[in-house]
């Protein structure tokens, strides 16, 4: 009886795999195909996604690319003329949109945008991609090449954009100046602080009074002390990195040599003697670890973050976290920098262009819209009098932060933000510091070690760099 | 008469050639002309940095220069044959003891079928979703920590993923759980096949149950353990998604769990061929080594 | 006096047995007691630490999964069609290859079976990246083939099938085939294949699991979304952003992933575990 099976699974197989064979480079759906017909159980529903991609051959398609469904979930909410299909499609007008998503995770998202970008020219109309989407740690890896379009060659002039921060047009300027992408987010970002832990620690939970405690790093050193010794946690060192490696003096890679700039030794050295003292922790960022302090028994005096960690990262919807009862606070911190955002860029060689021009000036420049999203989404938008608005009204009041109206620090950090020292290498260096450093400050190898580790991966990753 | 008898013969053994072919073709397209290749582009510059492409450029011996000019390769040799034994040796002999007493006439246990199918499940969850269950298990204010500073046993949480040998023994306590099943699967069939009668004619001898087992049992299962041993081996040197995704592939505790696929793997990231052909030629030199000692191993014993 | 001593002794090492067995089993099944447990918890529940008991959200992790933007179903056929695609081949041909050793004498045998035992030792990784190339070339990229067919050429099953064979298949029933006018392909098909049978359900579940738990491959060869894997889509959810990340989901995916193999194996399990018999001698 088994032989039987057995003897009928393989005949089965080897139709499916000849048919496969046939099918040539569109062999996962000829295998799909011919498989149903085999009778298999699981068939049905393999065929529900398939062919809606091969449906819209016939007519204009927008291909977007993006890591995640943030974007597609403000375009659904905020663009009008959006309509969803499904998961990864829709339309605008008569133009099918698709959404093409690959996590960022492992470089995937970047290998996959990579190859496309490099067949771009050779890609039939529908299958060329139109618009994707940059993080600033790797924006000018892509906007300082001929691949991404020049906004003004889209027809967006700077005055449609002067509404925005001039470090968002930082980040995505290439080498000869012309802005090449467009962001409706401004993270600017600061000290988010555990008010309880603040009246007990420094007497009080005013924001002023925190950020005068914390205004630079001698001082938050000073206050770590303190905290240490109140039996809480300042954060994780990963928490202040980014506040350190955003106000560099100069570029990671100078003349194809890595740079170690003196605020990135600053990081390491405040940081060991925090982890000394036991006023830091190691934790990795998203970690269980590291979301312990979202609870009052986790002792945690502060995390760093921009307006979307308060709704996305604090857990309010949990009775049981500070978040629930209001009990954050926030205040400007040692230094100024900015922690997420996403970049609009248009692909050279779309064949949408008007499309593509209407939803980055709609989605980054219209101030409605952006107030919508401010207000809806809690994003901090790229809109500075959208958020002189929030600054001065009751609707920017934010409930975890105990009622406290944070867009005027927001916004005032936004302005100060000094992105010049970006390079197309920030998100491998930055990455591997962390990850080597770590080592030193758990103190289970020494500085020089962990270094030359660092050099090490940095090298692997770019073996056009040396040390 | 006798003439006709050989022509037959070899008409048979053509097909020796012909079942023979299926594999030498298939091994051939996807294995050695990709080994070959390997080998090639290991003598050029060849690698991708954001969108810009380098090489490929001939650059003779360069790449393997660059491999062995750090003591780095050596290590990561070393941590994978580490991690590979403190997963090998308990499974080796749990699987022993195990397959010993399944196969044990004088023990009759009961409830046989179940044991023996439970002790295969855990091959059965990827390695990956195995590493994320321990990653939690093991976290700073994990449940094992709780568990062993309540009883008393730490003062302190004891991060195990910052220390090498905590971190070492995970991983090899993984593979040991993922694999002791499969291995006892195999030592008990080779048990099985072993002649009752010798058994028999032992126990009448008066010889003790481990004077059997170390007598009889394990000298006719040689060639099985020999199976296990190369298998394991070889994947013991392909280690890589337990340490991967428990140390989100950085290898930490300073590269101390980084295995050769881990840092091949760090390779593929810059699409860098040429450095990541040197080290496969590394890998592959090593295998061969291994191999022969392996073999060596095998044809004594045929010999004996 | 003596027997009685014995089967005392025999009623005291089975108690040991048993205690150890117990133990080994309740570390076996732990795992999944821990992921089905994860899998009906919530993220922030999640995030709060380990609990022993069931919570209740099993049931909107499961639509949340199902309705999200990855293509499971799509994963659990890939993973279905790959896994049982390659183990049939790799058994069948395996097997074929043992016996053309292992029946037949042929100039270069030897030479051969030295040969194949020797790339046994060659690690997959090691020619990964020419392996990526090559299939770039013949178009392959993207396609399910370069996961399949090299199914055929596994040394590792092979040298199994070698063995067993060794022990197991009388060559006097083979000649007595032939005396009565069966074809070579003929034999082997239908007299030695099931013959084999014991060996070959080992195999076919070790290779299916085997296949359907690869990561390293498929991650590398398969990009569009409606193609990949279960474990390769497992890596995808994990890696969602803030915005979505939602680790009850991860568990409820995994949990997903693992409930069919699991069948599986139950299903062939008495094959696994009784008849296996490999001869270590021959009389």
């Amino acid at each position: 009886m088994k032989k039987k099976i057995l003897a009928g699974l393989l005949a089965a197989t080897m139709v499916i795999s000849l048919a496969a064979c046939g099918g040539g480079s569109d062999s996962g759906s000829a295998s799909t195909d011919s498989s149903s017909d085999a009778g298999a159980a699981e068939a049905p529903a393999a065929e529900e996604a398939a062919p809606a991609a091969e449906a819209e051959s016939g007519g204009k398609v927008l291909n977007i690319y993006c890591w995640n469904e943030e974007f597609k979930s403000r375009v659904t909410d905020h663009y009008s003329a959006y309509t969803e299909f499904d998961a990864t499609h829709g339309k605008i007008g008569d133009l099918d949109v698709v959404w093409n998503i690959t996590p960022s995770d492992d470089n995937a998202y970047q290998n996959n945008l990579d190859q496309t970008l490099l067949n771009q020219e050779s890609a039939a109309a529908d299958d060329k991609i139109d618009v994707f989407l940059v993080e600033a740690d790797y924006a000018s890896k892509y906007t300082d090449t001929d691949y991404t379009m020049a906004l003004s060659d889209l027809g967006i002039s700077d005055s449609d954009l002067a509404d925005q921060y001039e470090y968002t047009q930082t980040i995505v300027k290439d080498s000869n100046g012309a802005i090449k992408g467009s962001a409706w987010q401004a993270c600017s970002a600061g000290l988010i602080y555990n008010r309880e832990a603040a009246k007990e620690v420094l007497g009080s939970d005013d924001p002023a009074d925190v950020q005068a405690a914390v205004a630079d790093w001698d001082k938050y050193n000073e206050t770590a002390a303190k905290v240490a010794a109140a039996g809480y946690t300042m954060c994780s060192v990963n928490d202040t990195y980014r506040t350190y490696s955003n106000n560099v003096s100069g570029k990671w890679v100078q003349d194809d040599k890595i740079v170690i700039d003196a605020n990135m030794e600053k990081w390491i050295d405040d940081s060991k003697k925090l982890v000394d003292a036991g006023a830091e922790d190691t934790d990795e960022l998203w970690g269980d670890d590291w979301a312990k302090g979202k609870r009052p028994d986790g002792k945690v005096f502060c995390y760093f973050g921009p307006a979307w960690f308060f709704n996305f990262c604090l857990d309010v919807d949990d009775p049981e976290t500070i978040a629930a009862k209001g009990g954050w606070g926030y205040c400007a911190g040692p230094q100024p920098y900015y922690w997420g955002g996403t970049w609009i860029c248009a692909a050279t060689g779309t064949d949408n262009a008007d499309a593509v021009k209407d939803l980055i000036l709609t989605m980054t420049t219209d101030k409605a819209v952006l107030k919508d999203i401010a207000v809806k989404d809690s994003d901090c938008v790229n809109s500075k009098s959208v958020l002189a608005d929030l600054a001065s009204s009751d609707e920017g009041n934010i409930a975890l932060l105990g009622g406290q109206n944070p867009y005027a620090d927001l916004a005032a950090g936004a302005e100060t933000i000094d992105l010049s020292n970006l390079s197309p290498y920030d998100q491998g260096c930055n990455e591997e510091l962390q990850n080597a450093m770590k080592a030193y400050f758990e103190g289970t190898a020494d500085k020089d070690a962990c270094l030359e580790q660092f050099y090490a991966a940095v090298i692997e990753k770019y073996p056009n760099l040396s040390k | 008469m006798g003439k006709s008898k050989n022509n037959k013969v070899v008409s048979y053994n053509k097909w020796g050639y012909i079942f023979l072919l299926p594999f030498l073709i298939t091994y051939t397209i996807f294995q050695l002309i990709p080994l070959f290749t390997t080998i090639y582009n290991s003598f050029f510059e060849n690698y991708r940095v954001g969108l810009m492409q380098v090489g490929p450029n001939f650059i003779g011996l360069q790449n393997y220069v660059e491999l062995f000019s750090t003591p780095d390769i050596w290590q990561y040799l070393a941590n994978t044959m580490i991690m590979w034994a403190m997963g090998f040796v308990p499974q080796i002999l749990l699987s022993l003891l195990l397959g010993a007493w399944f196969t044990s006439p004088s023990l009759r246990l009961k409830g046989q079928q179940f044991f023996k199918t439970v002790i295969y499940l855990p091959n059965l969850i990827m390695a990956s979703a195995f590493s994320m269950l321990f990653f939690t298990l093991f976290a700073n204010e994990g449940p094992i920590n709780s568990m062993l500073v309540g009883a008393g046993i730490l003062s302190t949480n004891y991060n195990f993923l910052f220390h090498t040998f905590s971190a070492r023994a995970l991983v090899g306590f993984m593979n040991f759980l993922m694999w002791f099943g499969n291995t006892t699967i195999l030592l008990m069939s080779g048990m099985l096949g072993i002649d009752p009668s010798i058994y028999e004619a032992a126990e009448i001898d008066g010889a003790s149950s481990n004077q059997i087992f170390f007598r009889i049992t394990l000298p006719l299962l040689k060639p099985i353990l020999v199976y296990v041993m190369v298998t394991s081996l070889i994947g013991g040197l392909q280690m890589f998604d337990v340490p991967q995704i428990l140390t989100s592939g950085t290898g930490d505790p300073s590269r101390t769990t980084m295995t050769l696929i881990m840092y091949l793997n760090k390779h593929l990231y810059s699409k860098n061929f040429g450095m990541g052909g040197a080290l496969s030629v590394f890998l592959f030199v090593v295998t061969a080594i291994l191999s022969v000692i392996v073999f060596k191993f095998v044809n004594s014993k045929e010999v004996k | 006096m003596g027997n009685k001593s014995e089967t005392q002794m025999n009623q005291s090492r089975r108690i040991v047995c048993y205690v150890v067995l117990v133990l080994v089993s309740i570390m076996c099944l732990f795992w999944f007691y821990l992921l089905f447990i994860n899998a009906t918890r919530s993220n922030s529940e999640l995030s709060r630490g380990f609990t022993p008991f069931f919570s209740t959200h099993g049931l909107e992790n499961w639509n949340n999964l199902v309705h999200g933007t990855l293509p499971i179903l799509n994963g659990l056929w890939n993973s279905f069609f790959i896994a049982i695609t390659t183990s049939v081949l790799t058994v069948y041909f395996s097997t074929m290859t043992a016996y053309a050793i292992h029946a037949y004498d042929f100039v270069g045998k030897k030479t051969i079976f030295a040969f194949i035992l020797g790339v046994m030792m060659i690690p997959t990784q090691v020619t990964v990246l020419g392996f990526l190339q090559l299939i770039g070339k013949m178009g392959l990229d993207d396609s399910f083939i370069p996961l399949i067919i090299p199914g055929i050429a596994a040394p590792i099953v092979f040298f199994y099938m070698k063995q067993y064979m060794e022990s197991t298949l009388s060559m006097s029933l083979i000649e007595a085939a032939r005396i009565d006018g069966a074809g070579e392909f003929f034999i082997f098909n239908s007299i030695v294949f099931p013959l084999m049978k014991p060996a070959i359900a080992v195999q076919a579940i070790f290779s299916f699991v085997t296949s359907w738990n690869n990561y390293f491959t498929p991650s590398l060869v398969l990009h569009t979304d409606t193609k990949k894997t279960l474990p390769i889509l497992i890596a995808q959810l994990r890696a969602a952003d803030w915005l979505k990340f939602d680790m009850g989901q991860v568990y409820m995916m995994i949990a997903f992933s693992i409930a069919p193999v699991i069948v599986v194996y139950l299903f062939m399990s008495r094959n696994i575990v009784g008849g296996v018999s490999l001869g270590g001698v021959k009389e």
